[in-house]
C-alpha cells in the first residue's frame, strides 16, 4: 500500500515535473514482453521512462539498476525493491563464477519485461558510449523478447549531474521500432546496430 | 463578479455554443471521413471551452486569482520556450535563477503593486544578473548566444505577459474596481483576432503574405481578421475606460501588434525546425501557441493605458 502510494507519487512528481511524453513512433504500448534500451544520463531515466509507460504495462515492467548504488542504504533498498521492483545487478563483478545476467534471465523467464540502459554508466557529453555486452547476450539467449530502443530527450538539463535542484524542462520519450533478431551477427555488429537504431531516435540538434 | 463581467462571460459562453453547434455540423455533414481540418477546429472550440473557464475561475477569486493564472500560464511558456532553446550544462544558474527567481517574482512585484521596480526587474536586473552566473561557469563556448536565449525566454515569456496581470494596478479615474475587465477585453479583443484571422484565411484566403515564415497566414485572413476584431474591440468600448473611437483605435493597435508578434514567434520555431512550441492544448499546440499575439500586445497595451489614462501623481 504504501509501496504503491510512494510509486504514484513518484511517477506523478516526474511527469509533472517533465511533462514526460511518450511518443510511440515504432510501436505501440501493448502488453507484450519486450527489453527496452534506452540512453543513460541521468539517474532520474528509469524513473521517466517507467512513468512514461501505461499504468498496465508499468507492473511487468522492472528497471534494472547498479547494486552498488542502490543497496547502500535503506532508503534506496525500500525504493529499489518495493517501489520500483527493480532487478539489481552486481556491476563489479564480485565473484568470477556466477553469472552477472542471471537476474536479468531469471526476469525475463518470469514473464516481466525489463528497462536495461547498456552504456553501463551516466553519459554526460552528447551521444550515446559504447554498448556493454549485456545486451547481446540477453538477445541471444531470450531471442522471443523484443527489443524496443528509447531515446530520453532533454533529462539531462532538467538534473544535470551534481546538482540537487531539477530544472522544469519538458522531455520526451521517443519509442523505436524493435530490433530485428539476430541470425549469425557478431557481437560488435550487433552491438553496433543497436546502438545505430537508439541514436536514430534522438531528435536533430540544430 | 459584476454585472458587466457576467454579461461579458455570457456572451463568449453563447459564442463557444455557436461555434460548437457549426462544428458539429460541419462534422455531421463530412460524414466519416475524417477531416483534419474540421477535426482541428472541433479541437480547438473544445479547447476554447476549456481556456475560457479556467479564465473564468481565476476571474472569481479576483485580482489574485488572475495574477496566479498569468504566474502558471509564464512558467508554462517559459518551460516551452527554454525547452526548444539548446542550452550547455554552464547555463544551469542562469536557467535556476530564472525558473525560480525571476519569475516568482515579477509576480510578487506585480502582486504588491510596486511598479517602479517590476518595470525594470528583468531588462534591468535580470539582464545583468543572467550573464554573470553564466560566466562564473568559465564555459565560453557560444557565450552571446546563450546569455541572449535565456535573456529572450524571460522578456517574452516572463516580462510580456505579466503585463496583462499588471492591468490590475492602474489606477484609472472614473474605472476603479474594474481592472477585471481591461484584462477581460484586451484578451478578448487578440484573440478574437486570432480566430478571426483563422476563419476569414480558411474561407476567403488566397494571397499568402508571409510564406516562409507562416504559410497559413494570408492577406485576406489578416485584413478581414483585424478588421472584424478591431470593430469588435469598439463595440465592447462600454466595459473599457475608453470611448468608442479611442477603443477602435487601441483594439486596431493590439491586433496589429499580435499579428506581427505571431510572425516573429513563427520565425524561432522555423528557426529550431519545430511547428508548435508544445503540446499541452489541443489543436492549437503549446502555451505560446495561443499567447505569440498576447506577448507582444500586452506590454504596449499596459503602457498606452498608463501613459494616457493615468493621471502622473504630483
Amino acid at each position: 500500500m504504501l509501496a504503491a502510494l510512494t510509486a504514484f507519487a513518484i511517477t506523478s512528481a516526474a511527469r509533472l515535473l517533465t511533462g514526460a511524453r511518450a511518443l510511440w513512433l515504432g510501436c505501440t504500448a501493448q502488453p507484450v514482453q519486450r527489453l527496452y534500451y534506452a540512453n543513460h544520463s541521468s539517474h532520474g531515466d528509469f524513473v521517466l521512462l517507467w512513468a512514461s509507460l501505461p499504468p498496465e504495462l508499468r507492473r511487468s515492467t522492472r528497471p534494472v539498476a547498479g547494486a552498488d548504488y542502490w543497496q547502500r542504504d535503506g532508503l534506496r533498498r525500500y525504493l529499489i525493491h518495493q517501489v520500483f521492483n527493480g532487478v539489481l545487478i552486481d556491476r563489479e563483478r564480485g565473484s568470477a563464477h556466477s553469472n552477472p545476467l542471471q537476474p536479468m534471465l531469471d526476469a525475463l523467464d518470469n514473464g516481466d519485461s525489463l528497462i536495461l540502459f547498456p552504456e553501463g554508466t551516466r553519459n554526460l557529453e552528447e551521444g550515446l558510449l559504447p554498448f556493454k555486452s549485456g545486451l547481446f547476450h540477453l538477445a541471444r539467449a531470450r531471442p522471443q523478447v523484443e527489443l524496443i530502443p528509447v531515446w530520453i530527450a532533454n533529462l539531462s538539463r532538467v538534473m544535470p549531474k551534481g546538482r540537487a535542484l531539477p530544472l522544469p524542462l519538458l522531455c520526451t520519450l521517443s519509442f523505436g521500432a524493435p530490433l530485428q533478431p539476430l541470425e549469425t551477427e557478431s557481437k560488435e555488429a550487433f552491438l553496433e546496430r543497436a546502438r545505430n537504431a537508439l541514436l536514430a531516435m534522438a531528435p536533430e540538434e540544430a | 463578479m459584476d454585472h458587466n463581467t457576467l454579461l461579458l462571460f455570457a456572451a463568449i459562453g453563447a459564442l463557444l455554443l455557436l461555434a460548437s453547434a457549426i462544428g458539429w455540423l460541419l462534422k455531421r455533414r463530412s460524414g466519416v471521413t475524417p477531416n483534419p481540418v474540421i477535426d482541428n477546429l472541433n479541437a480547438r472550440i473544445n479547447a476554447w471551452w476549456v481556456m475560457v473557464l479556467v479564465i473564468g475561475a481565476a476571474f472569481v477569486f479576483g485580482d489574485i486569482g488572475v495574477i496566479l493564472l498569468f504566474y502558471c500560464v509564464s512558467f508554462y511558456a517559459l518551460r516551452e520556450f527554454m525547452t526548444l532553446t539548446p542550452t550547455r550544462r554552464s547555463d544551469y544558474p542562469a536557467l535556476v535563477a530564472a525558473f525560480y527567481f525571476a519569475l516568482p517574482m515579477q509576480y510578487l512585484l506585480i502582486a504588491v503593486d510596486w511598479y517602479g521596480l517590476f518595470t525594470i526587474f528583468i531588462p534591468v536586473y535580470l539582464f545583468l544578473l543572467l550573464p554573470i552566473l553564466a560566466s562564473l561557469g568559465g564555459d565560453t563556448t557560444r557565450f552571446l548566444e546563450r546569455a541572449s536565449k535565456v535573456q529572450w525566454g524571460l522578456m517574452i515569456a516572463v516580462y510580456c505577459i505579466s503585463a496583462v496581470p499588471a492591468l490590475l494596478t492602474l489606477d484609472i479615474p472614473g474605472y476603479a474596481g474594474r481592472n477585471l475587465l481591461l484584462i477581460a477585453w484586451l484578451i478578448m479583443v487578440v484573440q478574437l483576432s486570432d480566430v478571426l484571422q483563422y476563419v476569414c484565411g480558411k474561407l476567403f484566403g488566397k494571397h499568402q503574405i508571409a510564406p516562409r515564415l507562416s504559410p497559413s497566414k494570408t492577406v485576406e485572413g489578416f485584413v478581414g481578421g483585424i478588421a472584424l476584431a478591431s470593430l469588435a474591440g469598439a463595440l465592447l468600448y462600454w466595459i473599457t475606460p475608453f470611448n468608442f473611437w479611442q477603443a477602435a483605435l487601441m483594439a486596431l493597435t493590439v491586433n496589429l501588434l499580435g499579428f506581427a508578434g505571431g510572425l516573429v514567434m513563427s520565425a524561432i520555431k522555423r528557426d529550431r525546425g519545430v511547428k508548435d512550441w508544445g503540446h499541452m492544448i489541443e489543436g492549437h499546440g503549446g502555451m505560446l501557441d495561443r499567447l505569440d499575439s498576447v506577448c507582444f500586445a500586452a506590454p504596449i497595451f499596459f503602457h498606452f493605458v498608463r501613459y494616457w489614462w493615468v493621471p502622473p501623481l504630483v
